[in-house]
């Protein structure tokens, strides 16, 4: 499951990346494997998202969303 | 001035770090720029209880010290190398207590380099309300440094700080917090033989970040390639093995140090605010209302201290001339130097309420939502969520409005954002229009509500918002990316503005604009003073000799006055240059009258109005705008004997002010936020083109 499938409120943990280069960026920002992600939002036009991780709220697209891999 | 001691301030965005430099230094500040980059470089002094003194800069805010933007590679920079003018003695890295996870990425990257630290712990009183314990005196423990809890907001805590300055290390004592040998061993002691250092995390920085930073040799660069090679270095993977490795030594750190207290997870007063402000309906709404009272307000409030400002100076030239003995180096004084610094200064009411607005937005984390909201229109032409400020700023004006594109982290997306910005129909074209629509555009009402010319008008505004986002679409395949896309930025909680950072931010940014962008535009109206009162040859002896003559001794002092400005203007430089364009813009439907206004008008596009009633022998300015338009609506053709505005020949005029980069002061910002002569020129260029296109076609549709 992608975290680009959670709707709004929706939980899921991290279990790996599909994109190297943006999976370093992501780790830097706190969303690193066995992290536990909750999706807060999605923007009125259906893109980006915002996310609920590490205790700090992080939007990103859609796209970006979907290189991240849940359990 | 010279300090005792340099100190660093280093955090993550969004932790008050602005708020607490200038606490620490007051009004002690000055602004710089780093050599090379857009980055505004800013340091200040304060001064320490044993009465030494610190020299205090503010580095740019990032999560890390491997860069996503120009801006962050300056952090880096500055902390590595011992050669650079502000290598610090001291790093001052500030965490957000409520956020302490994401922000001790970068405390620990900067440990390692062993660079001694000190942490200051803000938004203490933030944390307690979120009901987060700290163990304080723990936590510094492990992380072996001194930690002091502050609040900057509420300057609590700042005497500590300076004291804990004061105090501290000339030598780091923090131990390691990872075991950065393990991710890359023979490399990173290779490196480390190879340039001479100690330090093996600052070894692997250099791996990873060696074909940016400029203090690296051309050998030693050569050099750590050439090592990355031999062991088959991966930059990225070795990143990824870093960050998990500093994230399990800080939930180790956070799991003695932190608690929180199992509270029913209530929702947050940020979130219930989101609910509203990013609603598909009501988001859009509030978005709009407040674009358009930013927009009102840098209207109507600058509209009197710029009439002020302006005034100050028309009395200051009169004064001038009354005073100073009357020649030309006089006239180059007042009319050239003090005219220009006049065309300086007027901008600033507009500057600093622009930046009064922005600098809330940001503050208060509104402006994060404005680019959630925002970001998937404006993705679609090449632009950024946050564009959407500086592009409805250019409906006022485009200097401050470029200014304002620092805020898109971007490099791509805030390019074309300043290629863009300045077609958007700024307040300085709004004279212009207003003329030549007043001269071609019957007053009459259309289904009884509409004016014809308010229509025309409004036309006008909405076809450059329109041209704007076109050509943003096409540079969007134009311009090459040198960093990949994305968008992966935090939303900060909602916080309240800090009345100090508004007014530091309207004071640093008019003064930027002042000494920076001013030369260029002071230089420009010199240059264009020199060409419209001086002419080649005898000319302007002959016409004064020929006003002598009895004949024209006769007329009244004013319109003789007139008549020999008008004479002189035609044979000036500026005159003779409108002539020799003649040729080039006859397709487009002007005359060289028309030419010497274009040319003037690249002081600023409202010269065009006091151009054309000098041309035209009236006594008038914008003010007198209907004795210019009778004037201008009898003038006949001398070969036709036809008017010269014609409906085809206005609306062509008007179409080149709506394209033309008629704007020294735009040029000028426009060098400043780019660094680099390339990007104006190319603005210039691709704007006079697409001018020239559209009035020619206009001209000849018209016709």
């Amino acid at each position: 499951m992608k975290l680009s499938q959670l709707k709004v409120g929706e939980r899921g943990t991290v279990k790996e990346f599909t994109d190297l280069e943006m999976s370093v960026k992501l780790m830097e920002m706190g969303c690193l494997p066995g992290e536990e992600i909750r999706v807060e939002r999605i923007a009125p036009l259906g893109d980006p998202i915002a996310i609920n991780v590490a205790g700090y709220q992080l939007s990103l697209r859609k796209r970006e969303a979907s290189t991240i891999i849940l359990m | 001035m010279k300090a005792d001691i340099r100190i660093a301030l280093v955090g993550n965005p969004n932790t008050g770090k602005s708020t607490l430099f200038n606490v620490l230094t007051g009004l002690n500040q000055k602004i710089g720029n780093f050599p090379g980059v857009t980055v505004d470089k800013k340091i200040g002094y304060s001064s320490l209880p044993d009465g030494r003194s610190a020299e205090v800069i503010d580095l740019p805010g990032t999560y890390s010290l491997y860069p996503k933007s120009h801006d962050e590679s300056i952090v880096f920079s500055v902390l590595a190398d011992r050669s650079n003018d502000h290598n610090p003695d001291l790093v001052v890295i500030i965490l957000d207590a409520t956020n302490l996870k994401r922000n001790l990425l970068l405390y620990t990257q900067v440990a390692d380099l062993k660079i001694p630290v000190i942490v200051a712990l803000n938004m203490m009183d933030m944390a307690k309300k979120a009901d987060l314990t700290i163990d304080v005196d723990g936590f510094a423990k492990k992380l072996g440094v001194p930690v002091i809890p502050v609040s900057a907001r509420k300057v609590e805590g700042i005497d500590k700080l300076k004291e804990a300055i004061a105090f501290s290390n000339k030598i780091a004592f923090q131990p390691d917090s990872i075991d950065v040998g393990s991710i890359a061993p023979q490399l990173i002691a290779a490196v480390q033989k190879e340039i001479g250092i100690d330090n093996p995390y600052y070894a692997l920085q250099l791996a990873h970040q060696h074909e940016t930073l400029a203090f690296l040799t051309p050998g030693q660069n050569e050099a750590i390639e050439t090592l990355e090679k031999e062991f088959a270095f991966h930059s990225q993977k070795a990143q990824g093995a870093e960050t998990i490795a500093r994230y399990n030594f800080i939930n180790d750190l956070l799991y003695d140090t932190v608690t929180k207290s199992v509270t029913a997870e209530d929702e947050t007063t940020s979130n219930r605010i989101d609910k509203i402000l990013t609603h598909k309906v009501f988001g859009f709404v509030i978005f709009f209302a407040i674009l358009m009272f930013i927009f009102q307000s840098i209207f109507a409030w600058s509209e009197y201290p710029m009439s002020l400002i302006s005034d100050g100076f028309v009395w200051a030239q009169s004064t001038l001339h009354h005073y100073l003995p009357a020649g030309p180096l006089t006239n180059l004084l007042v009319d050239g130097v003090v005219a220009g610094l006049s065309g300086v200064m007027v901008f600033i009411p507009q500057i600093a309420i622009l930046f009064a607005f922005i600098s809330i937005l940001e503050d208060t984390g509104y402006m994060s939502r404005v680019t959630f909201m925002m970001d998937k229109i404006m993705r679609k032409v090449g632009l950024n969520g946050k564009s959407v400020v500086p592009l409805i700023g250019g409906f006022a004006c485009a200097v401050p409005s470029i200014m304002s594109t620092r805020t898109i982290e971007n490099w791509k997306d805030r390019m074309i954002t300043i290629m863009v910005t300045p077609l958007i129909t700024c307040s300085a074209r709004l004279p212009v229009y207003t003329l030549l629509i007043s001269l071609v555009v019957p007053n009459k009402s259309v289904w009884w509500i509409f004016n014809m010319q308010g229509l025309a008008l409004t036309a006008m505004y909405l076809f450059s918002l329109v041209s704007a986002v076109v050509v943003a679409w096409v540079m969007k395949y134009i311009l090459k990316s040198r960093e990949r896309g994305y968008f992966i930025m935090e939303l900060p909680v909602y916080r309240m503005p800090r009345w100090g950072n508004v007014l530091h931010s309207m004071y640093d940014r008019s003064k930027a604009f002042v000494l920076q962008a001013g030369k260029v535009i002071i230089a420009v109206s010199v240059i264009l003073w020199v060409m419209a009162s001086y002419g080649p040859g005898k000319g302007f002896d002959q016409i004064d000799q020929k006003y002598k003559q009895a004949q024209y001794q006769k007329a009244a002092p004013d319109s003789l006055q007139r008549m020999i400005a008008s004479d002189k203007l035609e044979n000036s430089y500026a005159g003779v240059l409108g002539h020799a364009i003649e040729p080039v813009i006859r397709p487009l439907g002007f005359d060289w009258k028309i030419g010497i206004a274009l040319i003037t008008s690249f002081a600023a596009r409202e010269v065009f109005v006091g151009t054309m009633a000098t041309i035209y022998s009236v006594n008038g300015d914008a003010d007198n705008i209907q004795s210019v338009k009778q004037k201008m609506g009898s003038a006949k053709n001398e070969q036709t004997g036809q008017p010269v505005f014609t409906l085809a020949v206005a609306m062509s005029l008007m179409m080149f002010y709506a394209f033309a980069m008629q704007c020294a002061s735009t040029v000028a910002v426009v060098y400043r936020e780019t660094k680099n002569w390339r990007w104006p020129a190319a603005q210039f260029a691709y704007m006079t083109v697409l001018a020239y296109v559209a009035s020619f076609v206009t001209y000849h549709l018209l016709k």
